[in-house]
């Protein structure tokens, strides 16, 4: 379900086909992302899941499975 | 026209060089958002004028320097419009005086409305241009700013801060077709350079190799172009527009 999510925001943001996103991508090496939209992701990820990702943690996330795991530890769902 | 159907928001624009940005930009065809402070009959006027001349605007009272009012602002006119194309920054205040005699709160407060006030808007408006994939952003500095002026420690020092972060974010923003440049006026004819007095303005002039003050209209004309398309690939760049005051 999370995931689900995750990957539609990063689809939308990313311009990538959500089918290309799987929980092993790396979001500059297989998703093409740069470090601006790392920053918009995670962003309107908070936004998404009404959560604080601090800085220190947001460095840590390199891949889809990253984030995932981080929402899944920080909410309810 | 060269900016029909863009909404533009400037900052203290009811007077000055802003409301010459706000005339100018309504003349060719953007709706135009005067923010201002204080006077809020001035601002009205503002907008009556521009609508009598068949312009498009509207006014937004919001003080810069606080974050949390300029994200509400933002929010509002995004929520609104459904984007902002257009950011000129150019509140700003003079608190002068000798920095021996400088208050700490006068140099403060200058930051907080030239530097931090610009920051705040360009931090709030970031998110919904980084998503449009375009954008325009012009922050008023001053050719005092580049040379240091005595007498304005606090706003060189702010004007200088503007051009590093106009230089920054131009940089952080240039993948997303978002274009950040500044304006450092001279000597403009304006509320702001009328309390000097006559020795004062005598010797600014004798520094002019143009020889005369410049207008609002001077640098209403070069934010217009650094709004317009024909801009397109310029970024991150000072223009002077002072009669050949600083080289």
């Amino acid at each position: 379900m999370i995931f689900e999510k995750v990957k539609e925001r990063i689809s939308d943001i990313l311009g990538v086909d959500a089918d290309e996103v799987t929980m092993e991508s790396s979001f500059m090496d297989d998703l093409g992302a740069d470090s601006l939209d790392v920053v918009e992701l995670i962003m309107a990820l908070e936004e998404e899941f009404e959560i604080e990702i601090p800085d220190e943690e947001a460095e840590k996330i390199q891949t889809v499975g990253d984030v995932v795991e981080y929402i899944k530890e920080h909410t309810d769902m | 026209m060269k900016l029909k159907n863009r909404i533009a928001l400037i900052t203290g624009a009811s007077t000055g060089i802003g409301r010459a940005i706000a005339m100018k930009y309504a003349q060719e065809g953007a709706h135009v958002i005067i923010n201002y402070i204080g006077n809020q009959s001035v601002a009205e006027e503002a907008v009556e004028e521009i609508k009598g001349l068949g312009g498009s605007a509207e006014m937004y009272k919001c003080d810069i320097s606080s974050y949390s009012e300029v994200e509400n602002m933002v929010d509002e006119l995004v929520a609104k419009h459904g984007k902002i194309d257009i950011l000129v920054n150019n509140a700003g205040i003079t608190k002068d005086s000798l920095v021996m005699r400088m208050s700490i709160e006068d140099f403060q407060k200058v930051i907080d409305i030239n530097l931090n006030g610009t920051f705040n808007t360009i931090k709030a408006l970031s998110r919904y241009m980084l998503k449009e994939r375009q954008g325009k952003i012009i922050n008023i500095a001053s050719v005092v700013g580049i040379t240091g002026n005595a007498g304005q420690a606090n706003y060189a020092a702010s004007k200088a801060g503007v051009i590093a972060l106009t230089k920054s974010v131009a940089k952080e923003f240039a993948t997303r077709n978002i274009n950040v440049n500044a304006i450092a006026p001279g000597y403009i004819q304006t509320k702001m350079t009328d309390v000097l007095n006559e020795k004062v303005k005598e010797e600014i002039l004798s520094r002019i190799p143009m020889k005369t003050i410049g207008s609002p209209e001077d640098i209403a004309k070069t934010a217009l172009f650094l709004a317009s398309e024909d801009s397109n690939y310029i970024t991150g760049q000072v223009i002077n527009v002072d009669g050949g005051m600083v080289m």
